[in-house]
């Protein structure tokens, strides 16, 4: 019997019960606490190191009581969106067209595909000659690590969809134009908003890239601060609030997928 | 369906046939390979008739169904549908193609609409024709339904009913039930005869299945492969079947092993 249900537990891509995988989450995170906890404590590492959960947790509720530390959050928000936004709003129409025509693709893919191997933290110093360290320094930092990527993805995304599809519109009486306003655009918006969720989560990193490198408000250069004065806990939770932000934008995301598309195949 | 039945559609018949093929070839030459799919394939379909083109994989049939739809140009010959040179895809044109081509984001009734819709129709003569055409796939309990709630038979309903909505010429079926399993593509059978008689639409089939495309038309293409052309052409509007019904087993089996003797070779 006992041998019979670990047969199931660890048979390969088959569910298993919702209670043995949220207690596989649950163990991860308290064996995680509890590593933490267990290095902080017992003095294992230097304090200067890895502060105690209790550090970080009443850090965590000064900075949150402090106006100062939302108005560093707020500027974050505001950068990661601002270059987010610009990037989708290049990148989405420039990857249909690369997935859509095969001239476009010419002109658009082998180009991205070369950029995106250029780390966008080393375009930094450049960005600073080009446009100083202002705000447009930030979100061209984001547009630059984003727009690359997500015009490759999108190209893909449209290249996916099935060319049956197309050809039933076709024999439907669409012209060419149709096909790409009533048939290409509606087939790929699930996958798209997919591709921006993931996009998003890039638009984070590059933003700390772009904080910590040259910034004088927001949650990477908090953290950057913090690093000076050796205040761990700060780090930690500069982290964590990074973390978070990106958690309940990620669930926004895969909420608004789940009602705007109730006619995909698969979950979200 | 008694011959009697078979006969009756086709009196009405054009002085041209609906569709002309002449001397088709289609070449697809690659940089250091130059492959024949279609030699030389002339066939005709009469308006209202039901025609079969029946070969092995491989063999070009669908190809053929693709110029005739204006999906892909012609090497060389003369094709024409309803008196029209082929130019490119039209809504004249129906397909019906074997994978399922649903769109997802569609409800059935939106799906049926599509093509109406092209045309600048109304909602309110959109959906008197979609009505008729749910009623005529018996679909209308899933009128609202989307695509990943049904299943492969009922898939192919919606596209049946979403060419014919759009009144075409004719209609072109890439082997609609090879997806399905035999008893749904059985009842898909019967369904499309019905659908036949009542609509009178002229219908070309693809198939590689020797009992479908007896069952279902009254001539029949026979292809062969490797440069794909037409080796027989088989008149099956014999009476072989009555209401739906195998009745005339002798010629029937005949027919079949005459026909597996062409594929063969």
């Amino acid at each position: 019997m006992k041998k019979n249900k670990w047969n199931k537990l660890l048979a390969i891509r088959e569910d298993i019960p919702k209670k043995w995988y949220l207690l596989g989450i649950l163990f991860t995170f308290i064996f995680l606490f509890i590593i933490w906890n267990a290095l902080s404590f017992m003095k294992l590492v230097d304090e200067v190191f890895l502060p105690t959960p209790v550090e970080v947790v009443i850090s965590f509720i000064l900075s949150m009581v402090d106006s100062a530390y939302w108005g560093e959050i707020g500027i974050s928000v505001y950068r990661v969106f601002m270059g987010f936004l610009l990037a989708c709003l290049v990148g989405i129409p420039l990857g249909i067209l690369a997935g859509t025509f095969k001239f476009a693709e010419s002109l658009i893919i082998p180009v991205s595909e070369f950029i995106r191997y250029m780390p966008a933290a080393a375009f930094i110093p450049l960005i600073m000659v080009w446009v100083g360290i202002g705000e447009p320094a930030k979100i061209l930092v984001i547009f630059i690590g984003c727009f690359f990527q997500l015009v490759l993805i999108v190209a893909d995304d449209t290249n996916r969809i099935s060319k049956d599809l197309l050809s039933a519109s076709y024999t439907l009486g669409a012209n060419r134009f149709q096909v790409i306003t009533r048939v290409i655009i509606p087939a790929m918006l699930p996958k798209l908003m997919a591709t921006m969720r993931l996009i998003m989560g890039w638009a984070w990193t590059y933003l700390v890239v772009a904080e910590l490198v040259a910034a004088d408000s927001g949650l990477g250069y908090s953290i950057m601060k913090a690093q000076r004065f050796l205040d761990t806990e700060s780090i930690f939770v500069g982290i964590i609030v990074i973390g978070l932000l990106g958690l309940i934008i990620d669930r926004c995301f895969a909420m608004a997928n789940k009602k705007l598309f109730p006619w995909a195949e698969g979950g979200n | 369906m008694g011959v009697a039945l078979k006969s009756e559609i086709i009196q009405v018949r054009k002085e041209q046939p609906e569709i002309d093929i002449r001397g088709l070839s289609k070449v697809y030459q690659t940089k250091n390979n130059r492959f024949e799919a279609l030699k030389d394939v002339s066939l005709h379909v009469n308006n209202e008739e039901f025609v079969s083109i029946l070969g092995p994989s491989g063999c070009g049939k669908s190809t053929i169904l693709r110029i005739l739809a204006g999906l892909e140009e012609a090497s060389s010959g003369n094709v024409r549908v309803a008196g029209h040179e082929v130019t490119g895809p039209s809504a004249e044109r129906g397909m019906v193609f074997q994978s399922y081509t649903l769109f997802p984001w569609l409800t059935v009734r939106e799906n049926i609409e599509f093509g109406l819709k092209l045309k600048g129709l109304k909602a309110k003569e959109r959906k008197e024709i979609s009505d008729k055409y749910l009623e005529l796939v018996g679909l209308e309990r899933f009128a609202n339904s989307y695509g990943k709630e049904l299943s492969g038979g009922m898939k192919q309903r919606v596209a049946i009913a979403r060419s014919m909505a759009n009144s075409p010429d004719v209609l072109l079926m890439d082997e609609p039930f090879g997806a399905l399993d035999a008893q749904t593509k059985q009842s898909m059978q019967h369904l499309l005869l019905d659908i036949w008689k009542k609509e009178k639409t002229t219908i070309v089939f693809i198939t590689h299945d020797i009992d479908e495309s007896l069952f279902l038309s009254q001539r029949i293409y026979v292809m062969d492969a490797r440069p794909g052309r037409i080796s027989e052409e088989i008149d099956a509007d014999l009476g072989l079947f009555k209401d739906g019904e195998l009745v005339d087993v002798d010629r029937f089996m005949k027919m079949k092993k005459h026909i597996i003797s062409l594929l063969k070779h």
